[in-house]
């Protein structure tokens, strides 16, 4: 590590990643509007239990009689403060759904229990995520059996893994460290087991540690071969008379709508070619999705 | 003579269709519950003492957990108040001899007790590995419990608990005394009516669910499998369909109780009683519209998402009413500090709490880091414990000389209250921190670095249980001890205190005429003397 790089180890006071901080002060102000409820209701409540218990003779004359504008004044001010609360979370969370462009993909696959996970250019890892500092990563997520969940608690986001579809989480870490990464979704008996350590490291670290790791090749090179093996080319690169479409027309497309598209051609109307349902695996339908991505030239 | 000493042998009690005596039957089996739940809690807080865990197997503490929260939601929490005070009290309330129909009373005594032996047997036989939400496809297809007979018993007592809305619906609707008009009605009923409807409403939806998920697991007919065309994401949104409302299914009573023991203990009126009441219909209707706030992170769509979260703020706001308006009539009141009062208080700031945590999990981005957290945990059981169980003993004591004929010691009951309150927090306040720095739920084992919040829940647990059994004890104690209680020991304005203690079986000598609103206390000269 470079130095003046802070380490930080396991659960952070305060987030670490650019959303997470904007999430940390959403929870304050959450946290300061429930502490001045709260200091409200037992206050009052108890000042009036003493105020107006049995034996005191504090003044009990003209209660109030008319309660209607009292009951639209409390009403109306909670509905204003709730009303802001929820447009801020909610702009928080649009932000937290679109991933930027130059998010550098990640996949993962969730079975029980650990979490696989492979980088673009063809490095893998088990229970563990090599990222590096400043830089947006997307992970593109599916899971081999139930429904997992991968939550990263130092940058305050989580997504369910479920089987069957691809669900993407984003984010851009700030500070160096190593931080834990559970699956919170319940998911059988090892549930607690199911996690591991993400390392946020910077960017040289990052690139140095990627070469020091065996590397199969390329994740699109990888998908390249099982293309071929499934013998993809035979319709795709125009030698039949089938009228697929050369894949770099779709490769722009979203990683969930080129899985569906592999699994379930009939989707797109594409009745004459197979479905792969069943016959291609979680790992190699990502090298597959990343090698289709990688015919539109100059990645995401 | 009285309900209690009208015939002495078993078949007296087994097949009675007095509402009273079901009541009772009822108090017997979901205190049975509430002990088998917590049992299974006490274990599960015992283990983490360690973040290793202390004792349990992986596989032990799954099907603990699993346990405890079946049997806590659906043979306590959904049931407890409807069942036990409201089987009691509310005919006595609108001045009627009974329910709409007792038959139907008593066979929804034995439905709900077939469907929790179906429960209980298949919690013994080796129990479920699912989670009380029985997430699909984990429960459908790589569970290795006995779900097909627990989820068969919710199913059976689903049928106890649409007969019992029904009743409360129809007996509500038609056998009110003469001159008891709906805005006269006490607001514990209010709250059992918009309960019922609830009741009748969702049921039938997680009947539907429970048979689809037995189907799958028995056959794999594949409404839940991705990999036949089925979807996971349908099967959660039919099961928060019938839980969230059963959420406020379990909450809605004991804000109804709260109202009765707030008015009774200040000797004042219900503040805003018309808004109170048809706060809690308003509760009802929007709190059908809310269950996607469960799957904010799940993969629903962002359009989805925004929608529900505005939805839940939304149905928080009747909820917020009811607490202000608890304290406008304690304003200017003569405040006694009885037991059910005492667990009113608790209830308050409790329920506040419960409240004011879940506006954390309905903001989109607060949730994405909350949710699945123990900080759910513990808003759940700020709401469920904190909230339902308190109103529960506060109820329980209350109504006690009614249902029993005696009074209960007043300060063993206090001791109890105050107890409970303290144990509850040092319980499940650590598990909000816990959340917050992103400890899971469902953990059997975690990091070190969690392991003295841990600590200090587990013991708030030891304090919470020993608190749990004194009223137990000295309940007990109390019905073959306790004073005798007179009519209305509590000076309280309800037509239930206007007929003796305990009620002869027909409830009253004569129908009595109303001719007033529910909340009349003597005026201020004479309760300033008294």
């Amino acid at each position: 590590m470079p130095a003046g790089t802070r380490i930080v180890t396991g659960f952070p006071y305060t987030a670490v990643s650019i959303t997470g901080t904007e999430t940390d002060h959403l929870l304050w102000a959450l946290l300061a509007v429930s502490f001045a409820v709260m200091v409200l209701v037992v206050g009052l409540l108890l000042l009036y239990a003493i105020r107006y218990r049995e034996a005191s003779r504090a003044d009990r004359g003209n209660p109030e009689g008319k309660s209607w504008a009292i009951e639209i004044s409390w009403t109306s001010a909670t509905l204003v403060v709730f009303f802001g609360l929820f447009l801020w979370g909610a702009d928080l969370f649009v932000r937290l759904d679109g991933v930027p462009d130059n998010a550098i993909p990640i996949y993962v696959v969730g079975k029980q229990w650990m979490w696989k996970v492979e980088h673009p250019d063809g490095q893998r890892e088990i229970n563990a995520l090599h990222v590096p500092l400043g830089h947006p990563i997307e992970l593109i997520m599916t899971s081999e059996d139930v429904i997992h969940d991968f939550a990263i608690p130092a940058l305050r986001i989580k997504h369910d893994v479920v089987p069957g579809r691809y669900d993407t989480l984003w984010f851009q870490a700030t500070e160096a460290g190593e931080y834990h990464l559970f699956c919170t979704q319940f998911c059988g008996t090892d549930h607690a087991a199911m996690g591991g350590m993400v390392t946020v490291m910077s960017e040289p670290d990052y690139t140095a540690w990627l070469s020091a790791q065996p590397n199969e090749g390329n994740l699109a090179a990888l998908g390249r071969a099982v293309y071929l093996h499934n013998g993809c080319d035979g319709c795709h690169e125009g030698r039949g008379t089938s009228g697929a479409p050369p894949l770099a027309e779709v490769a722009g497309r979203e990683e969930s709508w080129l899985r569906d598209s592999i699994l379930h051609p009939e989707r797109r109307g594409a009745v004459r070619m197979p479905s792969f349902e069943g016959r291609i695996g979680e790992e190699d339908l990502a090298k597959l999705v990343a090698y289709v991505k990688s015919l539109g030239g100059g990645g995401r | 003579m009285n309900y209690l000493t009208n015939g002495w042998t078993i078949r007296s009690w087994l097949l009675t269709v007095d509402h009273k005596r079901i009541a009772l039957l009822y108090i017997g089996a979901i205190t049975l519950f509430f002990f088998l739940g917590g049992a299974a809690a006490a274990l599960i807080r015992l283990h983490l003492l360690t973040p290793a865990g202390a004792f349990l197997s992986a596989e032990a503490y799954n099907r603990m957990m699993t346990m405890h929260g079946v049997i806590m939601v659906w043979f306590f929490l959904v049931p407890a108040i409807p069942v036990t005070m409201g089987n009691f009290i509310v005919p006595l309330m609108i001045g009627a001899r009974d329910l709409a129909f007792p038959r139907l009373n008593l066979i929804s005594w034995y439905l709900f007790m077939t469907g929790g032996l179906f429960a209980l047997y298949g919690m013994i036989a080796g129990g479920v590995d699912t989670g009380w939400t029985f997430y699909a496809p984990l429960s459908t297809a790589f569970s290795h419990g006995h779900l097909v007979a627990v989820a068969l018993g919710i199913f059976i007592s689903g049928f106890s608990s649409i007969a019992t809305g029904l009743n409360f619906v129809v007996t509500i609707h038609r056998l009110r005394a003469p001159g008891l008009t709906w805005f006269r009605l006490p607001l514990f009923i209010w709250s059992l009516y918009a309960t019922s409807l609830m009741l009748l409403l969702a049921t039938p939806v997680l009947a539907m669910t429970l048979i689809l998920l037995v189907l799958e697991n028995l056959f794999h007919i594949g409404v839940f499998d991705p990999t036949i065309g089925g979807d996971p994401l349908l099967f959660q949104h039919l099961f928060w369909f019938y839980s969230h409302p059963a959420v406020y299914v379990m909450i809605l009573p004991g804000l109804g109780v709260i109202s009765e023991l707030v008015s009774a203990y200040s000797k004042k009126a219900v503040f805003g009683y018309k808004v109170v009441a048809c706060s809690s219909i308003a509760i009802a209707v929007v709190g059908f519209f809310v269950w996607g706030h469960h799957m904010f992170v799940a993969g629903q769509s962002l359009y989805t998402s925004l929608l529900f979260s505005i939805l839940s703020f939304l149905v928080s706001v009747p909820s917020a009413i009811k607490v202000f308006n608890w304290l406008g009539t304690m304003h200017k009141g003569w405040i006694r500090f009885d037991a059910p009062m005492l667990y009113a208080f608790g209830f308050i700031g409790l329920f506040t709490m419960g409240g004011l945590t879940g506006l954390f999990l309905a903001t989109l981005a607060a949730d994405v880091h909350l949710t699945q957290t123990y900080f759910v945990v513990a808003h759940f059981h700020y709401i469920m414990v904190g909230g339902m169980v308190s109103a529960y003993f506060g109820g329980l004591h209350y109504w006690w000389p009614k249902i029993t004929g005696r009074l209960y010691p007043e300060m063993w009951a206090r001791v109890a209250a105050i107890l409970i309150f303290f144990g509850f927090n040092l319980t499940f306040f650590p598990q909000f921190i816990l959340g917050y720095f992103g400890m899971p739920r469902r953990y059997y084992a975690y990091p070190p670095e969690f392991q003295i919040l841990n600590i200090l829940s587990s013991a708030g647990a030891s304090i919470l249980a020993l608190a749990y059994l004194l009223p137990f004890g000295y309940l007990t104690w109390s019905l073959f001890r306790g004073a005798r209680a007179p009519a209305n020991p509590w000076g309280s304005p309800g037509l239930e205190w206007t007929t003796q203690s305990p009620p002869i079986t027909e409830n009253f000598e004569e129908i009595p005429v109303v001719t007033e609103g529910p909340y009349v206390y003597p005026p201020p000269e004479v309760l300033s003397h008294g």
